[in-house]
């Protein structure tokens, strides 16, 4: 198992010889560190015209508040899926997720997006900004749904660290793809969330864009106590978190932590 | 978060959405319809209902065809009733060298009992209650017989043998007659005039009235009271029953009026459907994305629907607009056949706009955006995430509600609602059929044409569904227009053709025994030629076949209404050239045996008569019986004196009789009447091409109107489309990419779409141009009896009609589609 380096600090259990790998508690963080999130083994069935396809299963493992986390591994693997799962977007068909203390499958859909509102941020491949608000506007969006009282504020300010001082004004159909990723980030650090979730936030952008946003987000993510799940197939990008979960095929293949 | 804080911060963007704009257009056309079929249907109402309460101007009217006796009045009296006096009767009167035809209201003092008669002091100058009427040697006239004969306050006119001062101009009397109140304006006289003018004479048809109002016991004890007085002739008329007739009429035109309103509504209906689908289709990502950064259904929803409410009122504000300016036009159009002075609508016809545009936004809009509210959050990270559809009972179960809340205002009663939505269901899956029958024909000739047409009705064909609804829709809005057209052009010029060139165009009645050859003696002056007079006696019928003409059961009701009322009969040895024997024999010239009488053949059906019935008439008192020898057809368009019944000669000799004539009068010889009014006040000249000229403007501006409503019909349809080219336009901006991708050039896509238009517009055109013929065929030979001649040029107009206006619509619609550039391929997909 190549993904399994030899700078791992910690070891991790080979389970069974499909090269399961179960949960274990990483040695590299001390255990009074309060869990954000923790996945129980959860899995994903979803039926298809030929028959029941499994995209994740049983996937299992626990984060901390402050890491940073990359989960990598080829197109199709279930990256997405497992996000979709840990952000309550979706709900497991086995196991469950626990977002801040709080079991995501005891929530209902309301239940789950106030969840969402007060601790989690997204960062989309596609941007995903409301194509009917303006930068600052789509900033102040989640502070306002989180019912912060002076989100313009915090939005100016935010708005200014992304860079975008002078274009606050502007729609998102008059941002660049690079631009625009800056609003998106932007607008996930304004409520400064306990988990910020971002799927392949460089796959739409070119090379020099996509590293300058990352340099941004990480830059943001030193500042914050935020918690940063990133899904990348960029093995670079994924170097520059603490820690690597690998997904092949809806297994996660792989969790390790990242030198210093 | 405040979701109306959200709402409106996003709703400027939304705004310039096309979906949105439909919607919004949508609904302006629904709410500009309604309001302006409200304010008209609502003047209607009011002026019937004016009618109703005022029409009589008093509590109880007696009717008589001669002078009233003293003792009615006095009788009125003695129940503490107050009383008044009118005699009305048209004449012609005169200033200068101009004449027109007047009804002359002679009043006395009282009157009216009931309303006021409103005056101004200069022609459309500002209008107020009068007390009491006209001073001796004085007169109010109507503005339009002014104008008729270009005169003004302060000049004089002469009525009959008198010269009079028009004192102020007549705008309102209560007793005015609803509608067509321009064929014949009012004069108002003051009674005691009325001998000098010489203008009743022996057998002149004068109606008189004795007007009594009081409180209600005394009016029935006067009632009951004067009864036995009352001769048959005599109709006593109190306010119920002179309403009801006004009332159904009204009804029936204002239910017409919002059925035609409802067609508008329901292709409104269905743009705001097609336009909901997509505004909720375009909201899916962005509501998604809220989900996911933690916005609760509740929240999603509540911005959708207060979004839709704010399209709502924003169409709300636009369509009243445009029902206000539509108002305007309208009873600009119809100032002459519905009073102008009526006061304002109120915001009521508003107020019922906006709750139509409400229930239409729930029953058609809403389920779409209901929908929106389980649209899976996932679908920010998997795009192909879809809300469940709505469920089709839903569906369907709102927008058939949303149907038959609307249609219930119009027809109010829920036996007819069924009955009206049933038959709006089947017309509408009939028309839909024609209109999926007409695209599949247009599909056949796609083997024959080039790249661009097949292009073009490819896509009509694959959009079958909703190319079949905007045939349907522009086809309705096309037939109702030409068809109105047709009437107004074709038809009234048909009729108007048939009447013969040298056909008379004025008519004299009234003419005394003794009066003939003095007539006579002032044509030979004027060099014109002397016409022939003909003989007229007032009769009643009293039996046929011994039984009384009241008790006797009628093949059809205008068989009573004949048999009942004061018959004129004539006397003629030669049948005249108008008239043709039917059936039965024509008397010979020189028959001097027992009365006979020669029928008119829809007369005699009407009434049940045949050949050898016997007919009983009172004459002045005195009894004649005759018996029925011939049935004739009368050419009515030959506008010579007929008769429904006329007798042999020597049937009515002793017999107090008038003459009646007619005659053909030019521009140049009219100036003669002058004279023969002056020296014959009594007889009334009535110039017919005046009369013909005012029935045809009337018929003119109503289909006018009725056109004005139709073209929220178009416009509604027109709608629909943009609606359609909306909910396809990602597809069609692709398939345009796509297309010059492969290296087709910009004119050959523009081409293509183009000729998608024009195939739905030559559908509708076709659908139009049949449904208008047809209609047309039907309104030529029962309305106007003229055989209906096909008219190519009508489906000409049809054609080119629907596909200019499908075409521009279209081309407005499409044309960011059309520019797409070919990069988007890469983009999208
Ligand atoms: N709802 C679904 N229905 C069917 N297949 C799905 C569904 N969700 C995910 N998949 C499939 O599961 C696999 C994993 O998807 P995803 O999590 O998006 O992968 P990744 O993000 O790693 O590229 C893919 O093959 C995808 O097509
Ligand atoms: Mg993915």
């Amino acid at each position: 198992m190549s993904t399994v380096g030899a700078s791992a600090p910690s070891v991790i259990a080979v389970t069974n010889k499909k090269t399961k790998v179960r949960y274990r508690r990483m040695e590299n963080q001390s255990p009074d560190k309060a869990a954000v999130l923790e996945a129980h083994g959860i899995s994903k069935q979803v039926s298809s015209p030929e028959g029941s396809l499994t995209i994740l299963s049983d996937v299992s493992f626990r984060i901390c508040a402050g890491e940073s986390v990359a989960v990598v591994g080829p197109s199709g693997a279930g990256k997405s899926t497992l996000l979709a799962l840990l952000a309550g977007l979706d709900l497991p068909t086995m196991g469950h997720v626990t977002l801040k203390g709080a079991n995501l499958g005891e929530l209902d859909e309301d239940g789950r997006a106030r969840l969402r509102a007060d601790n989690v941020g997204f960062v989309f491949q596609s941007f995903h900004l409301v194509p009917s608000l303006n930068a600052l506007e789509n900033v102040m969006l989640p502070l306002e749904l989180a019912g912060a009282a002076n989100a313009r504020e915090v939005s100016h300010t935010i708005i200014d660290k992304v860079g975008l001082s002078e274009r606050w004004r502007h729609y998102p159909a008059q941002l660049s793809g690079g631009e625009k990723q800056r609003v998106a980030i932007a607008r996930a650090f304004a409520t400064e969330p306990a988990v910020l979730f971002a799927d392949e936030p460089t796959g739409n952008l070119d090379a020099r864009t996509g590293a300058n946003i990352m340099d941004l987000m990480f830059e943001l993510n030193r500042t914050s106590s935020t918690t940063l799940i990133l899904v990348t197939h960029n093995a670079l990008l994924a170097e520059r978190c603490n820690r690597i979960l690998s997904l092949d095929a809806g297994l996660l293949v792989s969790d390790r932590a990242v030198a210093a | 978060m405040n979701a109306i804080a959200f709402a409106l911060r996003s709703f400027g963007r939304e705004l310039r959405s096309g979906e949105v704009m439909v919607l919004l257009a949508a609904i302006a056309l629904a709410v500009g319809v309604l309001t302006a079929v409200g304010f008209l249907t609502d003047r209607i109402g009011k002026a019937v209902a004016r009618q109703a309460n005022e029409v009589l101007a008093a509590d109880l009217r007696l009717r008589s065809q001669v002078p009233i006796p003293d003792t009615w009045r006095t009788t009125a009296e003695e129940y503490g009733l107050q009383t008044a006096e009118t005699q009305t009767f048209p004449s012609v009167v005169f200033a200068g060298d101009l004449s027109a035809l007047a009804t002359i209201k002679a009043v006395s003092d009282n009157y009216p009992l009931r309303g006021a008669v409103r005056i101004s002091d200069t022609l459309f100058g500002e209008q107020r209650v009068v007390e009491g009427v006209p001073r001796r040697g004085e007169v109010w006239a109507d503005g339009a017989l002014l104008a008729r004969i270009d005169a003004d306050v302060g000049d004089e006119i002469m009525v009959g043998g008198s010269d009079m001062l028009v004192s102020a101009v007549l705008t309102y009397r209560p007793d005015q007659s609803i509608g067509f109140a321009s064929l014949a304006p009012s004069l108002l006289v003051n009674i005691a005039d009325i001998p000098a003018t010489g203008l009743i004479g022996e057998g002149s048809r004068v109606g008189y009235a004795l007007l009594v109002a009081g409180d209600d016991a005394a009016i029935s004890g006067f009632n009951e009271a004067i009864q036995d007085q009352l001769p048959d002739s005599v109709r006593a008329s109190n306010r119920e029953e002179s309403s009801e007739r006004a009332y159904n009429a009204a009804d029936r035109a204002q239910r017409f009026l919002s059925l035609t309103a409802v067609i508008s509504l329901l292709l409104s209906a269905v743009a705001v459907a097609m336009s909901a689908r997509r505004f909720a289709h375009r909201r899916m990502d962005t509501v998604a994305l809220m989900k996911s950064l933690g916005a609760t259904q509740g929240f999603v929803i509540t911005v959708a629907v207060l979004q839709l409410m704010m399209i709502g009122v924003l169409g709300v504000i636009a369509g009243s607009s445009i029902g206000f300016a539509a108002e305007e036009v309208l009873s600009w159009i119809l100032s002459d056949i519905i009073a102008a002075d009526l006061p304002d609508s109120g915001p009521m016809p508003v107020i019922l706009a906006s709750g139509s545009a409400l229930v239409l936004l729930v029953g058609f809009a809403l389920p779409a955006l209901l929908q929106l509210r389980n649209t899976p959050p996932l679908r920010v990270l998997r795009h192909d995430m879809m809300p469940p559809a709505p469920s089709r009972l839903l569906v369907t179960g709102l927008s058939l509600a949303a149907v038959a809340a609307l249609l219930y205002r119009s027809v109010g009663d829920a036996r007819m609602l069924v009955i009206l939505l049933g038959g709006i269901i089947v017309i509408a899956a009939a028309l839909y059929l024609v209109g999926r029958g007409l695209v599949a024909l247009m599909g056949r000739f796609r083997s024959g044409v080039g790249v661009a047409w097949r292009y073009g009705l490819a896509n009509v064909a694959r959009r079958g569904r909703s190319s079949a609804v905007q045939v349907v829709a522009f086809g309705l809005g096309l037939t109702v227009l030409l068809l109105l057209t047709i009437v107004r052009t074709d038809l009234l010029e048909g009729w108007r053709k048939t009447i013969d060139e040298d056909a008379p165009n004025h008519f004299m009645i009234n003419i005394q025994p003794h009066e003939l050859d003095s007539v006579a003696a002032i044509f030979d002056t004027a060099g014109v030629a002397t016409p022939e007079f003909v003989p007229l006696v007032r009769a009643r019928m009293s039996t046929i076949n011994g039984e009384s003409v009241k008790t006797r059961s009628y093949p059809d009701p205008g068989g009573s209404w004949l048999a009942n009322r004061e018959a004129n009969l004539s006397w003629t040895a030669t049948l005249s050239a108008s008239n043709e024997i039917v059936a039965g024999e024509w008397w010979p010239a020189d028959y001097a045996g027992p009365p006979l009488a020669s029928i008119e053949e829809e007369a005699a059906s009407d009434t049940g008569l045949a050949i050898g019935d016997r007919i009983v008439f009172v004459i002045a008192g005195r009894e004649l019986e005759v018996t029925i020898a011939s049935m004739r057809s009368i050419n009515w368009d030959s506008f010579k004196p007929n008769f429904f019944i006329v007798l042999s000669p020597g049937a009515l000799d002793d017999m107090p009789m008038t003459y009646i004539s007619s005659m053909r009068l030019e521009e140049e010889q009219q100036s003669m009447l002058i004279n023969l009014v002056r020296t014959h006040p009594s007889i009334s000249v009535i110039d017919i091409d005046a009369i013909l000229q005012q029935i045809r403007g009337i018929i003119e501006k109503a289909s006018l109107a009725v056109q004005a409503v139709f073209v929220f019909t178009l416009a509604a349809g027109v709608a629909v489309l943009f609606a359609a080219v909306q909910s396809t336009i990602d597809e069609r901006r692709f398939e345009s990419a796509l297309l010059r991708a492969l290296g087709a050039r910009k004119r050959t896509v523009f081409a293509g779409v183009m000729a998608e238009f024009a195939v739905l517009g030559i559908a509708a055109g076709l659908l139009a141009s049949a449904g208008a013929s047809i209609l047309a065929a039907i309104v030529a030979v029962q309305l106007f009896e003229l055989p209906y001649e096909f008219n190519p040029l009508l489906w000409l107009a049809g054609l080119v009609a629907g596909v200019l206006l499908v075409c521009v619509s279209g081309f407005v619609a499409a044309r960011g589609a059309i520019n797409a550039s070919p990069i988007e391929v890469l983009r999208t997909a």
